[in-house]
């Protein structure tokens, strides 16, 4: 099953690409370690500013840290905040929409109303308030992400489980006697694994480019911790006389992004073949 | 003993142009071991009647009078739902029209039916041996091995009769069977039908069949009721109705059946005039604005007439037979 999958993926030329940038993006941050001999935060002032080099594939910084190490570095932190925070909305997405999809009808209003409120509010006011408020780390970013992504998702859960709601098989059970939340577990729930599998795929680009963007300005993952935002950002800083720093800061965001996007793309298109083409 | 005594019940729904009340006064009795049939046209009420006993309204419905006593001693109709979850599944089973539609497409149908039999506390093993048992007795060949198979595997005959199965598990006392043949083509129809009355005598329990095939229900059923609008417009023992119909109503959906027609037509006969408006009901009896029979006395509530033995027709002008009809 998983591999005939694989397969149609990769029978598809964006496919291909995209499920070729997330193996190597994902092995690289998980293999990082083993894939350079520097530490990501090791500052050696002698080597600031070295263009890239046999020593030095991408060069270094201000600091004279290699780059590559932090890139590699920085994508375990990409990644790591990707997932997490996904999985994390994702939870109260699917919870919160089932709710509002199965449960009565205002409370489906009351929520409809929260997800609308919360996502009307533009994400960098979101993330500056929250940042003042707790000051800028991981978690933030996680906060960020979950009031950014949860409306969304718990809008598309509610749409799949209204529709399902008044399908045969869940009436069926129903009149057989199943409890609501046994409906929503065995009988909803495992027939919206596919738009939830593609709504990860698809947003994990947008977590990232959150990520990056709050690192960028400031307001998440604190120095020294690798950051491809915060690798942009230095870039910035020196982009007269270093090219070499913006282009290791953002190629890994460009790839990632690219990466998730056509593979969620695709994975929409074998899920959904009618949306073929639409974005 | 009977099992379901449904007796002047009642239900309205609270819609946004008003309340329009979907059934009215509805009483019909099913005694243990029998088959009733429900015949009626579209919109006339039988998916409420049904939704009604199972304490499956919608939100916006109610009960607003009568009872649905349900093995003479639990009525239905003022049930916690607790309780009536309790019984739907294990004491009253039902089977729905679309057989595509009424298994869950992500589950094999092994899983499916190991489920539905959360409440009998056997093992996993037994309770996949009662599924093998009673997929061969709804005659599905070589039941072992197609417990791994998804829904999408089995032809749509063989899915209605899987959805039967599932039902018919747990022995229920009341089958209620909701059009269960009209998405089959016709051969399979007979041998469904077939089926539900061989299974019905070996669990022994009382079948609710919901049709507007008027053969189906000749074929099946030993008492039906005729609904229109919402209310019994004539009840009996089927022979009764289906040689000694009373009801204008009735006597006209029989002449409509194409099955009962003497001679070639080239064109189906249908009856004129659409169902009334259920938010404004037309006063007197229910049938008069599309009735050939009405006259000044019909805008009155008419009485049940008594034909014979317990056949009844609602009716000022019950006493003209379906020969004169038909003439």
């Amino acid at each position: 099953m998983m591999w005939r999958t694989v397969r149609r993926i990769m029978r598809e030329p964006l496919g291909a690409v995209g499920l070729t940038l997330v193996t190597v993006v994902v092995l690289s941050a998980v293999f990082a370690s083993a894939l350079t001999s520097y530490a990501p935060s090791k500052i050696s002032p002698a080597e600031r500013f070295a263009s890239p080099s046999l020593l030095h594939l991408l060069g270094t910084d201000h600091l004279g840290r290699d780059l590559l190490t932090r890139v590699l570095y920085g994508g375990r932190v990409a990644l790591l905040i990707a997932l997490g925070a996904t999985a994390v909305s994702l939870v109260v997405g699917v919870v919160l929409g089932l709710i509002a999809g199965y449960g009565p009808r205002w409370l489906d209003n009351v929520l409809l109303l929260i997800f609308d409120a919360v996502k009307s509010f533009p994400t960098v006011m979101l993330a500056l308030t929250l940042v003042t408020l707790f000051g800028p780390s991981l978690y933030a970013v996680v906060l960020v992400v979950m009031l950014v992504n949860v409306p969304g998702y718990a809008r598309i859960i509610r749409t799949q489980t209204l529709v399902l709601k008044s399908a045969e098989h869940v009436m069926a059970a129903r009149s057989m006697g199943a409890s609501a939340g046994r409906i929503l577990r065995v009988h909803i729930l495992p027939n919206i694994i596919g738009p939830i599998l593609i709504l990860i795929s698809m947003d994990i680009p947008v977590v990232v480019a959150i990520e990056a963007g709050m690192s960028f300005l400031g307001l998440g993952v604190r120095p020294p911790t690798p950051s491809w935002g915060a690798i942009l950002n230095d870039g910035f800083a020196n982009i007269r006389d270093s090219y070499w720093i913006v282009i290791a800061g953002g190629l890994p965001i460009v790839l990632t992004t690219l990466g998730f996007t056509f593979f969620g793309e695709t994975l929409r298109d074998l899920f959904d073949p009618r949306l073929k083409g639409r974005s | 003993m009977t099992v379901l005594d449904v007796n002047n019940l009642s239900v309205a729904f609270h819609t946004e142009s008003g309340r329009l009340e979907a059934l009215k006064q509805v009483s019909f009795s099913v005694p243990a071991n029998r088959s009733v049939g429900v015949v009626g046209e579209s919109g006339c009420g039988k998916s409420t009647l049904i939704n009604a006993i199972l304490g499956l309204l919608a939100d916006n419905g109610e009960i607003t009078s009568g009872e649905i006593i349900f093995e003479g001693n639990k009525d239905l109709a003022r049930l916690d739902p607790t309780a009536m979850r309790g019984l739907r599944g294990l004491r009253i089973a039902t089977v729905f029209q679309d057989p595509m539609g009424a298994l869950n497409p992500v589950l094999s149908v092994g899983r499916q039916m190991r489920d539905i039999q959360y409440r009998s506390g056997l093992s996993k093993r037994d309770k996949d041996a009662r599924s093998v048992a009673m997929l061969r007795k709804v005659r599905i060949p070589d039941p072992e091995s197609r417990l791994t198979q998804f829904p999408h595997e089995f032809s749509g005959g063989m899915k209605q009769r899987i959805a039967i199965a599932m039902a018919l598990m747990m022995e229920p006392a009341l089958l209620i069977a909701d059009e269960p043949t009209t998405a089959l083509d016709a051969t399979l129809e007979v041998a469904t039908i077939e089926l539900l009355k061989d299974l019905q005598r070996d669990i022994g329990c009382s079948v609710l069949f919901i049709s507007h095939h008027l053969g189906v229900i000749a074929e099946l059923c030993d008492e039906m009721i005729v609904m229109y609008a919402g209310e019994v417009v004539e009840s009996g023992t089927t022979r009764e109705i289906f040689n000694d119909a009373r009801h204008p109503y009735t006597q006209k959906l029989l002449a409509c059946d194409p099955a009962r027609l003497s001679q070639r037509v080239a064109r189906l006969p249908t009856i004129a005039g659409t169902l009334p408006d259920l938010r404004h009901r037309p006063s007197g009896c229910v049938f008069q604005p599309r009735c050939d029979r009405a006259d000044a006395q019909c805008l009155t509530v008419p009485p049940a007439a008594l034909i014979a033995g317990s056949h009844i027709a609602r009716c000022w002008h019950a006493d003209i037979p379906l020969e004169r009809v038909r003439a």
